[in-house]
């Protein structure tokens, strides 16, 4: 089977599985839904100061969600050992990463298509830049997200303390990739500022940890 | 298996250099540098500063290259290397964090700003943290030492990435002092207390990482031995 078959396959049989249980797109979207809740109590933007707020929570909110989401995703694969039967298989480390990556990023994704509109009724919000590039950032954020996230959810799977360390480790990690993504979220909604900028930074950011994952995997997924 | 003895010689003679080089810096951070025009006597905080940055800065490249190694030989002394410097220059980084913001109060009038070198310093901080974390939570897991190295190249690459995106964000902190063009420029003496210190700091540096790496070492021949040992009680039971 080529590379991008094995690909596919794992991005399929986690797509089956999240529609027959539908245990983490739920509990992710909730979460999420809750979070941007809570923080609306907290205050209403109005300024453009508060707009750039306004971005932050929102992906504070994906952050989250996500980490909920990524932890579920190797806990999932333990039950009936279908990690070990995965790696019995012929195919390579990094498809099988690429695969859970895909399949998470589009969890994450399908979330935030419900969780936006719903961001942009509760803080009165509007996109005064061009929406199409945003989409991109959009993209851009949540891989950025979910390739460390995806990795480091691999590593912790076998941990008992797994819920807690994740987030230890993709916080941190993360960083930059959420100065850029809320940067370029609060620019495209106030029509104004270096969207540009942002955006290469997160495709720097992508295109750095993808290789450096999809190179890692294989020598991570010995420990577990 | 002979579990080895303590520490070399050649370490307790490094140690006494050491506490000499360290007295130097503080008579040259003290007294033989001449006192700051506008910031006054506070400013010579700068010396402990800049050097435990510096040496932390060491530190963390010492890791990545030791993970580097791990990852390609899995050889456990690289994983010894690799968290001896880790654990060494979280402690520096710490004392940089601290001598920070007692600079920047009777300076700038503020504790902290999320100024790009500030907050890079205090995500890497962060970042070597979680480092020791993963190691702790993992601890008796057979991966931790894969995952740590991991993890350790993650966070360096990180770094870069960090400063970048964070003085796109904003800036408040001085520019290069050292090699910043032509306006900037220190006294001579000011140049040499800062030399001398960052020198004290990083022998430091070598006797307490050395330390650290001969505990690490011992730890995981002790735990061969005890492995051994229940082996042969199992042998001896069956």
């Amino acid at each position: 089977m080529s590379y991008w078959t094995v690909t596919r396959h794992i991005v399929v049989k986690d797509l089956r599985s999240e529609a027959r249980t539908r245990e983490l797109t739920n509990a992710m979207l909730f979460f999420a839904l809750l979070v941007l809740v809570l923080f609306s109590f907290s205050f209403q933007p109005a300024t453009d100061e508060e707009r750039r707020l306004a971005s932050g929570i929102l992906w504070i909110a994906f952050l989250f969600a996500g980490v909920s989401m990524l932890d579920r995703s190797f806990w999932r694969e333990r039950m009936n050992e279908c990690l070990e039967a995965l790696r019995l298989t012929p195919a390579s480390a990094s498809a099988l990463f690429l695969g859970k990556c895909l399949a998470n990023a589009l969890f994450l994704l399908l979330a935030e298509a419900v969780l936006v509109p719903l961001f942009l009724v509760f803080f009165d919000l509007s996109f005064r830049g061009d929406v199409g590039i945003w989409l991109l950032v959009l993209v851009l954020g949540t891989w950025a997200l979910v390739v460390n996230g995806t990795f480091f959810a691999a590593m912790t799977t076998n941990l008992r303390s797994r819920e807690l360390l994740l987030p230890l480790l993709l916080l941190p990690i993360s960083v930059p990739a959420l100065i850029a993504v809320v940067e370029a979220t609060a620019a495209s909604l106030s029509g104004e500022g270096a969207l540009r900028v942002w955006i290469q930074v997160l495709i720097a950011f992508d295109l750095i940890y993808t290789t450096l994952a999809l190179l890692l995997f294989e020598t991570v997924l010995e420990g577990t | 298996m002979r579990v080895q003895g303590g520490l070399p010689r050649w370490w307790f003679g490094l140690v006494g250099v050491t506490g000499v080089a360290l007295i130097l810096g503080v008579l040259h951070a003290l007294w033989f540098a001449p006192t700051e025009r506008t910031m006054g006597t506070v400013q010579r905080i700068f010396y402990y500063h800049v050097s435990s940055a510096w040496t932390a800065f060491v530190a963390f490249f010492i890791n990545f290259l030791a993970c580097l190694a791990y990852v390609k030989t899995r050889r456990p002394k690289w994983d010894a290397v690799a968290v001896s410097a880790a654990e060494v220059g979280v402690i520096f980084g710490t004392v940089n964090l601290i001598t920070g913001p007692i600079w920047a109060k009777p300076v700038w009038g503020i504790w902290w700003t999320w100024d790009a070198r500030l907050t890079s310093t205090l995500v890497m901080w962060l970042l070597y943290v979680s480092y020791l974390l993963l190691r702790q939570f993992a601890a008796e897991h057979p991966g931790q030492r894969v995952w740590a190295a991991a993890f350790g190249i993650f966070a360096f690459v990180d770094v870069p990435i960090v400063y970048l995106s964070i003085r796109l964000w904003r800036t408040q902190h001085p520019g290069p002092v050292i090699a910043g063009g032509e306006q900037s420029g220190i006294d001579p003496r000011m140049f040499l207390a800062l030399h001398v210190c960052f020198a004290a700091f990083l022998l430091l540096f070598i006797v307490l990482f050395y330390w650290r790496y001969r505990l690490e070492q011992q730890r995981v021949e002790l735990a061969e031995l005890r492995a051994r040992l229940q082996r042969l009680h199992i042998d001896r039971l069956a």
